[in-house]
């Protein structure tokens, strides 16, 4: 049995279509990802699985339970960590700990015994008479995920527990989450932190209130057509001018019949801080290159073939929307 | 051997990559900053050039606000020189205050002030005279093609105009140097990339940029990026040079490599004289 399944989910807010016919399946022990920009509909979602917020339409069920049914075996059963989560500033860690697991109603001897575990796991052992307000950003994430699981739900939901973390505390933030998983635990995560896809067993991407596309990242980088090169140059400037130039160029290149940059039909140039990203339709050979090259006066450095990245692969699902659409 | 790692002065290499302009925005020379017994910025020189779009990395406590702070002349340093944009941090505060824009995402504009009214607002504080901000408000309005919503509030817009308009008000007295504190995160990646368009845009006009952030993938866009631990900079060099120096496909990698001082996973051994990943996380989390 699937952990979570959400079928045709839709709310809308007055004008505002948040979440529209989003279906997807979550299986027991997945770590899932919902991956999307501010205002996809991450949040909303959320909040109907958690039975905070009640969908227009469709049904969601955790661990085989209708959420609109249920809510109080639900609330058991699930763990949510909001995105602005509310500790108590002025408890510590250890009272904040206390206080959660009396919300959840869990026996006193269980209770040391989760604490316990969950001190090992964080590793906040030595900080447990802190003040919550005195934590660093990393480790209040880390004890509200802690307050999130003192009643060891079978589901966990996270609306972006990552966001404005530094990376160290990041990394180490999944790496917790892989150890909770490890011990059976259902995971749904979301982020807007492309990048963070990677961490992820399998993810929907979202955008606009509908997932765009679901699958394993290596599914979903998978199905990114081009090529896609890193090319570095003595002026990245002037070079992505070049292959600007030669993309606009082809078009008149067909009418002309002759063949200049921007034959292997360039479709999307990106500057970075010391590289350029171009995505070829045709994959350009060496010829080319080198043609390249010496037109470009020799400003033309290195080449080198770019894994696509899951932002990528939501950029190219969005232009083709886009294009579909309208 | 910290030295030898941190490649590209801006009177080197760095200079001869922004159009061969040797022109310094931002020198700093042991520039040192204690709260009592802490040294939250400890000794730190680097230059930046003008036009350069230089990342500012590290993890939280590392001192990048309080060296940000210095820089913008909103707090004294305890030893070492710096001058931004030709003023000195000491003496010339203020002036410095007037050459520089500062953007912050989330939180720099009024939402439920309008258009129109937070370019004004943000103009009155820079200091500029009223036919100069109504002259300026609406060539900003104009380049943001936003002439049909100028009146509306600034809640209503999507989450990227709302980044280009933080922009362009930081943008409004024509500062030199411009400070973006993590300008692109929840945005979608196509605007995101758009916005880092116009800010390759800005610093081929010469501004140079700033950028304070968490995202590592705004790292990538940056032409040099330094990277903070314990009040010094230990790592200081392109997106591509840093990546090649420590054999790792992505600059988080190397964040994290560098920032904590325990290599990621599945990659090489961390360099000697690197602390321990428990010794490192419990110093972080003391600090703040």
């Amino acid at each position: 049995m699937d952990a979570v399944v959400v079928e045709k989910v839709g709310k809308r807010y007055g004008d505002v279509e948040a979440v529209r016919g989003v279906s997807l399946n979550v299986g027991p022990g997945e770590l899932f990802g919902l991956i999307g920009p501010d205002g996809a509909g991450k949040t909303t979602l959320m909040r109907a699985m958690c039975t905070l917020l009640e969908p227009d339409e469709g049904r969601i069920l955790m661990n085989g339970i209708d959420v609109a049914r249920n809510i109080r075996d639900i609330r058991a059963r699930i763990g949510y960590m909001p995105q602005r989560f509310s500790l108590y500033q002025d408890l510590s860690v250890e009272q904040n700990l206390h206080f959660f697991a009396d919300l959840f109603g869990v026996p006193r001897a269980e209770r040391d015994r989760h604490m316990e575990e969950l001190y090992r796991f964080s590793r906040m052992e030595p900080f447990k008479k802190r003040r919550a307000s005195a934590l660093s950003g990393g480790m209040k994430q880390k004890l509200a995920l802690s307050c999130a699981l003192i009643h060891r739900p079978e589901i966990l939901i996270l609306d972006e527990p990552t966001f404005g973390v530094d990376p160290v505390s990041r990394s180490e933030f999944w790496d917790l989450l892989r150890s909770i998983r490890a011990d059976g635990t259902t995971i749904v995560v979301s982020t807007a932190y492309m990048d963070e896809a990677d961490m992820c067993d399998r993810v929907a991407l979202l955008f606009g209130g509908r997932i765009i596309a679901a699958g394993t990242p290596r599914e979903l980088k998978a199905r990114y057509p081009y090529p896609l090169y890193r090319i570095t140059g003595r002026d990245v400037h002037a070079l992505k001018d070049f292959f600007a130039g030669g993309a606009a160029g082809n078009a008149r290149a067909d009418a002309a019949g002759d063949a200049p940059a921007g034959s292997a039909g360039v479709r999307g140039i990106q500057l970075f801080g010391d590289c350029l990203h171009v995505g070829f339709s045709v994959d350009p050979d060496a010829g080319l290159r080198e043609g390249w090259r010496r037109e470009s006066g020799d400003a033309l450095l290195s080449w080198e073939r770019q894994e696509p990245g899951i932002e990528d692969v939501f950029l190219e699902l969005i232009r083709n929307g886009r294009n579909t659409d309208g | 051997m910290d030295e030898k790692r941190i490649a590209g002065s801006a009177e080197g290499a760095g200079a001869a990559r922004y159009g061969g302009r040797a022109e310094t925005a931002v020198s700093t020379r042991g520039l040192t900053r204690r709260f009592g017994s802490f040294t939250a910025v400890d000794g730190v020189s680097l230059e930046v050039a003008r036009g350069e779009i230089f990342g500012f990395l590290g993890a939280n406590g590392a001192g990048k606000t309080t060296m940000i702070r210095m820089l913008c002349g909103l707090l004294m340093p305890s030893a070492g020189e710096a001058t931004v944009a030709g003023f000195d941090v000491y003496r010339e505060s203020e002036s410095i205050k007037r050459n520089i824009g500062y953007m912050s995402q989330r939180f720099s504009l009024y939402e439920d002030l309008t258009i129109g009214e937070n370019i004004e607002f943000y103009g009155g504080i820079y200091g500029l005279g009223m036919d100069e901000i109504r002259s300026r408000r609406d060539a900003l309005v104009g380049v943001l093609g936003l002439q049909a919503e100028a009146r509306k509030l600034t809640r209503d817009l999507p989450l990227g105009f709302k980044q280009r308009l933080a922009l362009g008000t930081a943008l409004l007295h024509d500062p030199k140097i411009v400070f973006l504190d993590e300008p692109t995160s929840g945005v979608d990646p196509g605007v995101r990339r758009a916005f880092w368009d116009v800010i390759h845009e800005e610093s081929k006009k010469g501004k140079t940029v700033f950028v304070s952030t968490h995202f590592m993938e705004e790292a990538e866009y940056c032409h040099r990026v330094s990277i903070m631990r314990d009040g010094r900079v230990i790592a200081l060099g392109s997106p591509g040079e840093l990546k090649r120096e420590y054999g790792r496909s992505t600059i988080q990698e190397v964040f994290i490599e560098v920032a904590s001082g325990r290599p990621a996973a599945g990659g090489r051994e961390a360099r000697p004289g690197g602390s321990g990943a428990a010794d490192a996380a419990g110093k972080g989390d003391d600090r703040s």
